[in-house]
């Protein structure tokens, strides 16, 4: 206990470093997913190719990839750059399949009505497509921030500061309260973040409160479980 | 860029290749590790997921537990079973199948849902009894699925065993932390280098398998189109009322 009160600092401090560097690749993901995504869908020949190539960047380990990179990017090893990049590449991974699921699950008649009431293709996207894509979007990004706030702690064995500090220390001190602590304040970010996923779902999507197509969703759930998890 | 050629070197080094400490026993070490972990979840986890597909009974504490047990960090868990119940293989085994069994138990359930409900409604009519549906229909039209479950099960368990090195464990990892611990890049490079290829090769096995495990006439009836276009049920169920 005095340790907590010692320490409440250092945690803190942790923590929130822990969560600036797992939000940083869970943002930059989807953002480079969404197009990628799209396309995928759009184009037959491209769909193939593109998830055979995300699929392989989703297979290499973790650990690997994080010694891998330096050589690779031109980093120092101890660079969190490193981790943030690999740990970017795993959530373009999952978020490319999971984004070209929920563009194919827009009904292809709303837009074709889209189209036919005069809507440019850019602003079709912008208006129907992405907000119809929404919740299975919402459910992939869900996925990722719980994989990436997990696996952020793996950087810690090459030096990058994250919670997974607390369990290498507490491992060496033979300290389990230190390593309970990394633990339990992973799962804390974790719940938030996915907490604050989807108040922003219902603020942007406030007509899924009842969502039509909850199999869709809880087909792609359980999809991106089996690829992601 | 420049480590390339050395972690080649390393991996290119006959003295690496020889003894307990070599490169194909570190490789054996890791295949073992693996296959250990993924023949329990498979036991534990398929059957169950079978149940939870065929019945339709326990899908959302199935999906709740598996969502629990990707939050938690597995490097977290493997150091504070060590250090609860002492260094060797059984602690860490007990983290690698409690990390393996969502992907594989998704994988049956998920196998199981998407079998058409129509198909296997034919199945009973025809007077098939519970067993006979579940191992002649849904079993054999699931099995892409749930060797998919098997296959991303098997990715983690890889690239797990991989970081569990830490304590002391053979397996491709140990390079990575003896190699760290030096400062040896090479080394570190070298045997990163072995773990990709094994999980990549691994996961082309799987890839394989998973398409010649789909029954002949699902792959007859199945359309050219390859986007994954939910069924317009507006086209197909409802009767036209402009008819009459």
């Amino acid at each position: 206990m005095s340790w907590l009160l010692g320490n409440a600092d250092q945690i803190v401090q942790i923590t929130l470093v822990h969560a600036w560097y797992s939000a940083l690749p869970i943002v930059i993901g989807f953002v480079i997913a969404i197009p990628i995504g799209w396309l995928a869908n759009r184009y037959r020949v491209g769909r193939g190719t593109i998830l055979a190539v995300v699929g392989l960047l989703y297979a290499v380990p973790s650990l690997p990839l994080f010694v891998a990179l330096p050589s690779l990017l031109g980093t120092r090893i101890l660079d969190p750059a490193n981790v943030i990049v690999a740990l970017t590449i795993y959530a373009i991974a999952i978020m490319v399949r999971t984004a070209s699921d929920a563009f194919a699950s827009v009904e292809i008649d709303v837009l074709l009505s889209a189209t036919a009431v005069g809507f440019s293709t850019w602003r079709r996207f912008w208006s129907v497509e992405l907000p119809l894509a929404g919740p299975v979007l919402l459910s992939g990004i869900r996925v990722v921030s719980v994989s990436t706030i997990s696996l952020l702690s793996v950087g810690s064995v090459i030096g990058v500061t994250s919670l997974g500090y607390f369990f290498l220390d507490g491992f060496q001190r033979a300290f389990a309260l230190e390593i309970i602590v990394g633990i339990v304040g992973t799962i804390v970010i974790a719940v938030i973040s996915d907490l604050l996923l989807s108040l922003a779902g219902r603020l942007l999507m406030p007509w899924n409160a009842r969502p039509p197509s909850r199999r869709a969703v809880r087909r792609a759930e359980a999809r991106t479980l089996v690829e992601a998890a | 860029m420049n480590s390339w050629p050395s972690a080649f070197l390393w991996l290119a080094d006959p003295v690496n290749w020889a003894g307990p400490g070599g490169i194909p026993t570190r490789v054996g070490e890791h295949l073992l590790y693996t296959l250990v972990t993924l023949l329990i979840g498979v036991i534990i986890a398929v059957p169950a997921g079978l149940a939870i597909g065929h019945t339709g009974r326990g899908r959302g504490i199935a999906v709740q537990a598996s969502g629990v047990l990707r939050a938690l960090p597995t490097l977290g868990l493997l150091l504070l079973l060590a250090l609860w119940l002492g260094i060797g293989f059984t602690p860490p085994l007990i983290v690698m199948v409690a990390l393996a069994l969502p992907p594989l138990l998704a994988g049956a359930y998920a196998g199981m849902d998407a079998v058409d409900r129509q198909t296997i409604d034919a199945a009973r009519s025809i007077g098939m009894t519970g067993w006979q549906v579940l191992f002649q229909v849904e079993l054999p039209l699931a099995l892409p699925l749930v060797i998919g479950g098997i296959r991303s099960g098997c990715l983690q368990v890889i690239a797990t065993w991989t970081v569990a090195a830490y304590l002391p464990l053979g397996g491709l990892g140990r390079y990575i932390y003896d190699g760290l611990a030096v400062q040896n890049y090479a080394e570190m490079l070298g045997a990163s280098v072995l773990v990709i290829v094994l999980a990549l090769l691994a996961d082309g096995l799987f890839a394989l398998v998973q398409r010649l495990v789909v029954p002949r006439g699902v792959l007859a009836g199945r359309s050219r189109d390859v986007r994954t276009r939910t069924p317009r049920r507006s086209a197909s169920s409802t009767p036209s009322t402009t008819a009459g």
